[in-house]
């Protein structure tokens, strides 16, 4: 077990970093977020066919890197801290471990060659465990049904549907654009990974995959999504330390600088705790995540039910210890309260993820 | 992938191991003659130079040493009844002592013969060590010291004793101190037993009327004991233990045991927060993992002093809820007889006991408070409070 970043890990977190630095400043994610393209596709093609990302989890047999959750975690922490508006979790991290479940083939090598975007039709807040979506059924060879909040979905071309046959869970693959699909954008809490409801009235699909092979591929993609999601996490949690410190050292009152008051000291220093177990956990998830070890789902649930209230805790903290100025639109701490409360509920809230935990650790609940 | 540095002397180190279980076979050799050999193999804390119980080679391969040994079956020097001695005495003796005190005290030190004890704290000196006003006066050879110190444990047992004191009370705090080695049998050392909120005594008060020391039991310059002691300060947070804690070590392991051989006293409620304390604690564990792999890459991080905070807390918080989930049973104490033991044992007792003694996780050690100032200082980089002390002697400061 490595907790710490590899060398490989750094130095993909500089390219990443040093791209977002120069494209996705706080000031541009807050110009775009109420335009009519709230995701940014120029950068996206950059991270995801220049720098590789949306390669990471596919198998070089695909056409992808063959890297690991470990290496996706590192390009999440850095797209938490620029909270990019970019399709990173539905495409490269959801619908592309559904794929590899079911070894879809020629989807993946375009995921991989980043000339496709995909997601996963499920409400976000679907987490690892949920009973197998019933939205969307298979009739007549055509899928019907309705799926509500789906993330990254405004800019996908594939769907990676789960739907219900006649003989039970399928997984099926739709293409975007399709008369018979309406993807309907959504007034959604977080500005920089927006929603939208499907509805979808005889769509014509590709079968992936049938009872059994679909529901694992899904859970293996929640549970994944849900791992991941906490080095996203992570990453948010670090700019609004990072950010809260800076201002306390520059804004004055009383003649000294807020931050020499040991009543907000204090606070940023409990966040810096929490910080630290975040880290531990988030890294042991991937770390799981990424060699198959057996403890994956206690690491997984580790990680979500912790990170998530980590990372809100600090979006809370930055914008009261801004202030005033933390209350305006102005300023981009909302940005990141809307993400972290929003990554709360997306894959499992921590109180879903904790009632998974329980006969896994066995500490089973009231008889 | 991370590189793994292959420290020096690995090689050396398994055959010095080798050549003492030789020499001296666990099963047949006496527990202190043990002891003392492996000192004199340079196998107590390899870190250390040689002829003083080291090698001088990297720290992290004293786990090696240790996980041979042990798996040898050979006696430790109970490590748990000596803390202080092994991380505070020793680090401070190694960089400010004389030859002769680095002689005359490592080795029984290691090998838990003489047992040490700290006089730092006094009833008007917590948080701010820097304002202790023990008084040392200089008489020719000797000094004669006069004050109270408190929160002393092990001062019962202790053969030795580390003590800061006020030497200079006509300059500023942290400029008028100097640091001592204190024979605890010398004549005007009278140590009472400090009774604390569990009705043990595991803390003493210790007097000090006119006790004489030789100038030659003074480590580090005179005025200069603040340096000494921080440096002392320094080893207590940096002093891990030795191996990774498996999954449900600790206080979590006793609550959860607790949770599963108790099934009609668990409510929804409690089962929640028991979940969460459980994760925090896995954490905690995870955190501690990854600070040993930092120093084994040879890049240690500040991490310590956050993962002091969380176990302060979840200590606090675990054994609360033990108490308020046993219902009936946590109306009752096991023992409120005032006892002294040479060791804290949250587990050899009660919950009542472990939900008592772990308020003492927040303030032992440093307060959580104080952690906290030197996290946002040192860590995050605030700024410090405005200081009203910094500049005037130590004698015209209000107390």
């Amino acid at each position: 077990m490595n907790l710490l970043y590899t060398d490989v890990e750094d130095h993909l977190r500089s390219s990443v970093g040093d791209l977002l630095a120069d494209r996705c400043s706080p000031t541009q994610v807050l110009a775009r977020c109420e335009t009519d393209k709230p995701y940014d596709l120029d950068l996206w093609r950059t991270l995801a066919a220049d720098v590789g990302a949306a390669a990471l989890l596919i198998p070089e047999s695909h056409g992808g890197h063959g890297a690991t959750a470990r290496e996706a975690a590192v390009v999440l922490e850095e797209l938490g801290r620029f909270v990019a508006p970019v399709p990173f979790l539905g495409s490269a991290v959801l619908a592309t471990t559904a794929l590899v479940g079911c070894s879809a083939d020629t989807l993946l090598s375009a995921l991989a060659a980043g000339e496709s975007t995909a997601t996963l039709a499920i409400a976000l807040s679907m987490g690892p465990g949920s009973p197998f979506p019933s939205g969307v059924r298979v009739d007549g060879g055509t899928l019907h049904g309705r799926v509500g909040s789906v993330a990254d979905a405004l800019v996908a071309d594939v769907l990676v549907v789960p739907a219900v046959g006649p003989d039970g869970p399928e997984l099926h693959a739709v293409r975007l654009p399709d008369p018979a699909v309406t993807v309907t954008p959504v007034v959604s809490l977080d500005l920089t990974r927006p929603i939208a409801d499907l509805t979808l009235s005889g769509a014509t699909s590709e079968r992936l995959a049938g009872p059994g092979a679909a529901e694992s591929a899904v859970d293996s993609a929640l549970r994944t999504g849900a791992g991941l999601l906490a080095s996203e996490q992570l990453g948010l949690a670090e700019w609004c330390l990072d950010s809260t410190v800076a201002y306390l050292k520059e804004r004055k009152q009383f003649g000294r600088p807020v931050g020499s008051f040991q009543a907000l000291k204090h606070r940023v220093a409990d966040v810096w705790e929490s910080l630290v177990l975040a880290r531990a956990a988030a890294r042991y998830a991937a770390d799981t995540l990424a060699t198959g070890d057996p403890d994956t789902p206690v690491a997984v649930g580790v990680a979500a039910s912790l990170c998530s209230p980590v990372a809100v805790r600090a979006a809370e903290e930055c914008i009261q210890l801004h202030g005033g100025i933390g209350m305006t639109w102005e300023h981009p701490a909302h940005l990141y309260l809307k993400r972290a409360k929003a990554d709360e509920i997306a894959l499992g809230t921590p109180g879903r993820h904790r009632a998974n935990l329980a006969p896994l650790i066995n500490l089973p609940g009231p008889e | 992938m991370t590189q793994t540095r292959q420290p020096v002397g690995v090689e050396e180190v398994r055959r010095r191991v080798r050549e003492l279980l030789a020499a001296h076979d666990p099963a047949t050799t006496d527990r202190l003659e043990f002891l003392r050999a492996r000192f004199d193999a340079g196998l107590a804390w390899v870190h250390f130079p040689p002829g003083l119980g080291g090698l001088g080679v990297p720290r992290e391969l004293q786990t090696i040493v240790d996980a041979e040994l042990e798996a040898a079956g050979a006696p430790d020097n109970d490590p748990r009844r000596i803390g202080i001695g092994l991380g505070m005495a020793a680090p401070t003796i190694l960089q400010f002592g004389t030859g002769e005190q680095k002689q005359r005290f490592l080795r029984p030190l290691w090998t838990g013969e003489e047992v040490w004890c700290q006089l730092f704290s006094e009833p008007g000196a917590g948080s701010d060590l820097a304002s202790a006003g023990t008084r040392a006066i200089r008489e020719g050879d000797e000094w004669r010291v006069t004050g109270q110190k408190v929160w002393t444990s092990s001062a019962h047992n202790a053969r030795w004793a580390i003590l800061v004191t006020r030497s200079d009370p006509d300059v500023p705090k942290h400029l008028g101190m100097t640091y001592f080695i204190c024979d605890m049998t010398a004549p005007g050392v009278e140590v009472r037993p400090l009774r604390q909120i569990t009705g043990e005594a595991e803390f003493n008060e210790v007097f000090l009327t006119d006790v004489r020391i030789p100038d030659s039991l003074r480590l580090g310059d005179v005025g200069d004991g603040w340096r000494v002691a921080q440096a002392t300060l320094m080893n207590e947070r940096v002093a891990i233990g030795g191996r990774p804690m498996p999954r449900e070590g600790g206080m979590i392991g006793a609550v959860a045991g607790t949770w599963r051989t108790h099934p009609a006293q668990r409510t929804a409620a409690t089962h929640d927060r028991l979940i969460q304390l459980w994760v925090e604690s896995e954490a905690l564990r995870l955190a501690g993992i990854r600070l040993r792999q930092q120093l084994a890459a040879g890049t240690p991080g500040p991490d310590g002093s956050a993962m002091k905070l969380s176990f302060a807390r979840l200590a606090q918080q675990l054994s609360g809820l033990e108490l308020e989930f046993l219902g009936e049973v946590g109306l009752r104490y096991d023992d409120w007889t005032l006892r002294r033991p040479d060791r804290v044992d949250f587990f050899g007792r009660e919950p009542g006991y472990r939900y008592l003694r772990a308020k003492g996780n927040s303030i032992e050690g440093g307060t959580s408070e104080i952690l906290r100032n030197i996290i946002s200082e040192r860590v995050l980089g605030l700024p410090s409070e405005p200081r009203v002390d910094k500049d005037v002697p130590w004698k015209d400061l209000p107390r």
